[in-house]
């Protein structure tokens, strides 16, 4: 049933001498190089300066060392076999008693994800509920962000507040209040079946729809509150000028409040949009054994399969499929930084 | 026609603000539950709060999460105020793109990614230098430590943009160096986004299950890995105590940061 | 446009500046600045002397910003040379220079008091308790703040702001005090009052002052000396009377009050004056020049409007001459402005006085003018 693996091994030279530059010569260089070609643009404090280049090494490298790194030996394992042993995956890398290096790749973990039906509904269905829950977010999320920037002054700090506090509170808490009241004898089936509305409880623990209101209800807030910043920085004069010529309410709202507040809706989508798709607690806690979602998949292939290789290429392929949301996102972000900066000035 | 609209967008927020808070209220009522059931009112009772103060492994979980959090917060404070400044002060420089990417990539990583691999890192680290030789409060604290601070960096680097920098120059030119401009001009202008950056920084610790799952090892559970295996068993009246518990602390300090910013208000309106 | 009178008594016969044998305190030496390729401050050198109030005149964008930073050291120069009292300053960073500041946005420390801001230089030089509050009072005493000395920044209005700014750059005793648009923030009559009163301090401590303006009538105002700045560079060094009599290019001549140019040639010259020949406007202009310049030279002639006379009667003299319609009056209350119309179109502005109340002027809309000036009046530019 398995693919054979896929051994491509290949003899190498051994490792460069210190006298041929190497990759490794341009990083060190690269890296030692950095902080000392600062252009500065506020303060002038001369052309080296050492505490400069301490205040961006250390956050720099401890982020180069356990943020960055870790990924480099993500990828490294999604490239090896499970073996029972500790570490429990085989060397990437081995040396020949004659010296040679041999470098061992084994793409029968990708080969699996791509051949296994499993992983792509997980995938699939990640995205889907994603999607979903991104758009249900936006609808309840978008009416709330509105009447909070139109509110009275007074209201308005009072009324975030109540947004921001349930995101202070534990999250796994929350989650777990909905299972008291999604399943069959909880809260909402008892109340519809005392108000006369069902006979028999309906299911909804374990179902799509359960991990979508969990989903929901937890990233809400991430959608409100960048809606909130876009919609309460915008000059009320606009909509006055439009009613001045003759523009309705309701067409003012689409043909103007709604595209201005398009930062606002792209950054809160991205905020709930890409975790979400990696998302654990909400389907192992809300799901059911059917609701595949790729965070829970990878948790199984780690923690009950104890197949480090897979849960890596699980983890690699993963972040392929979020690479293109979060570079857009980032590049929104730096966009919205550098507009604000401009309207500083 | 306007009454029509407002009452619709009241309806809206009425539901939204229900949706955020039934769940959160439904479980402090039902801590209160004589009934090990949470769905059968029995009767009122504190009895599930004295379990709760008896059970030996949720308390010394709460323990280690919190000396987690703390050292956490404050980790992350220190590391999120130097790459805010480097983000917000230091202009261009070779590497910035990298630097920017290294910072915003852990909001929107999942965190089962950022859990796996800073284990398989530290498994690797072990292989090759021997440390950590033990996976447990270390690793987790430099792990929330990592993600942690890119959420501080923002705050703090929203912060910084806006302050004036001819303070900060002003500051120079009267004769203080770089380091002690920082020190007594900048780091009182900025504090309230610290205190903003050290709350945000513990409570996320505090909140993290997936990543201290993956990066902790035998006999260093943290207090949502101990919620979460009770809750994985079923519904629990004890979780619902600690919940009520979590909740009062957070509305009363959320109160008290209220009250406090609104007389700061009030003493700066009065002259 | 009436120029403000000066606020400063011409007082010495010799002024530093045109004394050969005077060291200046600040000389500026080929300094260039580039912010990527756009050159914010190129090639320019100067000198300032002891006792000088001198400013850097320009609109926004013209370089006098950035010039002032270099000499406060929060910008470092691409090349060239900073030297203040004869020491190299060029790569010296801020908190090691004799130089003190006063930012536009004023940059008080918000979390300090009155005190403590202006404490603050004084704290840094290691200054004792007692040397630090006696300045300190006398500093408050100075700009009249007294009272206010243990409130904080955001307590304060605008022009106290303003003195609590000008009290903390000058307690540490700067050998040059650099002003970023001193009063660029305070509303117009405050602004008219608070020029004086900088003026009187400058005078009575004698320091150096440097300020940077795109306030012409400021400028005129307050400076002994004025350098006017377009794109990087200095057009104009000069006394505030030269700079508005005498301007050397026509960027000057436009950006100092208000002026009438006349493109033409040319052709000829006697007795210290130089004739020019306009064919746009058909007018030969006879103008006072030091130097007599070669026929067939492109000139621009330079008029202001308070330096011509408009009449309904014909003039004799067919030179300094040019016939016009009445197309527009504006009546400012001191004075009323006149907008000729020439042959060709051209408007001119002329201006006169209104010594009297209620003289219903002669001149009416439509009405046939003649503009006439004395050959001393005009400047001829050389473009």
């Amino acid at each position: 049933m398995m693919p054979p693996p896929v051994p491509s091994s290949a003899p190498l030279s051994p490792p460069p001498g210190p006298s041929s530059p190497t990759l490794l010569g341009y990083l060190w260089r690269w890296l030692l190089g950095f902080p000392f070609v600062v252009r500065v643009r506020g303060l002038a404090m001369g052309t080296v300066s050492w505490g400069r280049a301490m205040v961006t090494a250390v956050p720099f490298l401890w982020l180069l060392l356990f943020f960055g790194l870790p990924f480099l030996v993500v990828l490294k394992i999604s490239f090896s076999q499970a073996v029972i042993a500790q570490p429990p995956y085989t060397p990437l890398v081995e040396w020949l008693d004659d010296g040679v290096m041999t470098l061992r790749l084994s793409f029968q973990n990708y080969l699996l994800l791509a051949q296994d039906s499993l992983y792509w509904m997980a995938y699939f269905n990640s995205i889907r509920i994603a999607l979903i829950a991104t758009v249900c977010c936006l609808l309840i999320g978008y009416p709330m962000a509105y009447g909070i920037a139109k509110a009275k002054p007074a209201f308005r700090v009072p009324l975030l507040m109540l947004i921001i506090l349930p995101f202070w509170t534990s999250f796994l808490i929350r989650v777990y209040a909905w299972i008291g009241i999604l399943k069959n004898n909880g809260l909402l089936n008892n109340l519809l079946i005392g108000l006369g509305l069902i006979d028999e409880p309906i299911n909804m623990m374990h179902t799509d729809f359960s991990v979508l209101v969990g989903i929901v209800y937890s990233y809400l807030p991430f959608m409100v509150l960048p809606l909130y910043a876009t919609l309460s920085r915008m000059d009320d004069s606009l909509l006055e000028a439009a009613a001045d010529l003759g523009c309705r309410p309701g067409k003012a709202f689409l043909t103007i409040t709604l595209p201005l507040s398009m930062p606002g809706v792209i950054a809160g989508s991205m905020l709930v949009f890409i975790p979400t798709v990696g998302e654990f607690v909400i389907p192992d806690l809300l799901g059911g054994p059917d609701t595949l979602m790729i965070g829970k998949v990878l948790w199984t292939e780690f923690f009950s399969n104890k197949d480090w290789p897979v849960a890596s290429a699980v983890a690699v392929a993963t972040l392929l499929l979020l690479v293109v949301p979060i570079v857009y996102f980032q590049k929104v972000q730096e966009e919205g930084a550098k507009r604000a900066e401009e309207a500083r000035k | 026609m306007r009454r029509w609209r407002s009452s619709l967008l009241f309806t809206f927020m009425a539901f939204g603000y229900a949706f955020l808070y039934v769940p959160i209220f439904s479980l402090i009522v039902y801590s209160f539950n004589e009934s090990r059931l949470v769905t059968v009112w029995a009767g009122f009772s504190t009895k599930w709060y004295g379990e709760l103060l008896n059970n030996d492994q949720i308390l010394s979980a709460a323990g280690l999460s919190l000396r987690i959090a703390v050292l956490n917060a404050t980790g992350a404070v220190v590391l999120g105020t130097l790459a805010g400044l480097v983000l917000a002060r230091f202009g261009r420089f070779r590497g910035r793109t990298a630097f920017t990417t290294l910072i915003t990539a852990p909001l929107v990583m999942p965190e089962v990614i950022i859990g796996l691999s800073l284990l398989l890192m530290f498994v690797a680290m072990q292989n090759v230098i021997g440390w950590p030789d033990a996976r447990g409060m270390t690793t987790i604290t430099i792990a929330h430590l990592t993600f942690s601070t890119a959420y501080v960096t923002v705050v703090i680097q929203s912060r910084l943009s806006q302050m004036d920098v001819s303070i900060e120059e002003a500051a120079l030119d009267l004769g203080a160096r770089p380091a002690k401009v920082f020190f007594v001009i900048t780091v009182p202008v900025i504090a309230p986004a610290l205190v903003a950056g050290w709350l945000l920084a513990f409570t996320l610790s505090l909140d993290d299950l997936v990543i201290a799952s993956f990066v902790s090892g035998p006999g260093a559970s943290t207090l949502p890995m101990v919620v979460y295996s009770s809750v994985r068993l079923g519904v629990s009246p004890q979780i619902n105590a600690l919940a009520t518990i979590i909740v009062c602390i957070v509305t009363v300090a959320i109160l008290i940061a209220g009250f406090l910013m609104h007389r700061q208000e009030k003493q700066r309106l009065r002259l | 446009m009436p120029v403000a009178q000066g606020a400063r008594a011409q007082q010495h016969s010799l002024e530093a500046w045109q004394d050969p044998k005077a060291r200046p305190i600040v000389s500026i030496e080929g300094v260039t600045k580039a912010f990527g390729d756009h050159y914010a401050v190129d090639n320019v050198s100067l000198e300032v002397f002891q006792g000088e109030f001198f400013s850097l005149l320009g609109a926004s964008g013209c370089g006098k910003t950035t010039l002032l930073r270099m000499l406060a050291g929060l910008e470092t120069p691409d090349s060239g040379h900073i030297y203040i009292d004869g020491a190299d300053m060029t790569h010296v960073p801020p908190y090691r220079r004799p130089v003190n500041m006063m930012f536009q946005s004023y940059a008080l420390f918000p979390h300090m008091s009155v005190e403590q801001n202006i404490a603050f230089g004084l704290k840094q030089e290691g200054a004792s308790k007692a040397q630090i509050k006696e300045r300190v009072s006398e500093m408050l005493r100075l700009v009249r703040l007294e009272p206010y000395a243990k409130r904080r920044p955001h307590q304060l209005s605008g022009g106290q702001r303003q003195r609590v700014a000008l009290a903390r750059s000058l307690a540490k005793h700067p050998r040059l005090l650099l002003l970023d648009e001193p009063l660029g923030a305070l509303d117009k009559k405050l602004r008219e009052h608070t020029q004086f009163e900088l003026v009187n301090i400058q005078e009575q401590l004698g320091t150096t002052f440097i300020m940077v303006t795109h306030d012409q009538e400021e400028a005129m105002t307050m400076s002994t000396r004025i350098a006017v700045m377009d794109e990087g560079r200095i057009l104009q060094i000069g006394s505030p009377s030269t700079i508005y009599e005498y301007p050397a290019t026509r960027y000057v001549a436009d950006f100092i009050g208000s002026v009438n140019l006349f493109d033409g040639r040319v052709t000829g010259g006697a007795d210290g004056q130089v004739f020019v020949h306009c064919d746009e406007v058909g007018a030969t202009m006879a103008i006072a020049h030091g130097e007599p310049l070669t026929a067939g030279t492109p000139v621009s002639v330079a008029l202001r409007p308070e330096k011509m006379t408009v009449t309904d009667v014909k003039p004799e003299s067919d030179v300094n001459v040019l016939r016009g319609v009445v197309s527009e009056i504006a009546y400012l209350g001191d004075v009323s402005i006149y907008y000729v119309a020439l042959p060709n179109k051209t408007l001119v502005h002329v201006q006169l006085t209104n010594l009297a109340r209620h003289t219903s002027s002669p001149l009416t809309w439509q009405q046939e003018v003649w503009l006439a000036w004395e050959p001393e009046n005009g400047v001829v530019l050389q473009t």
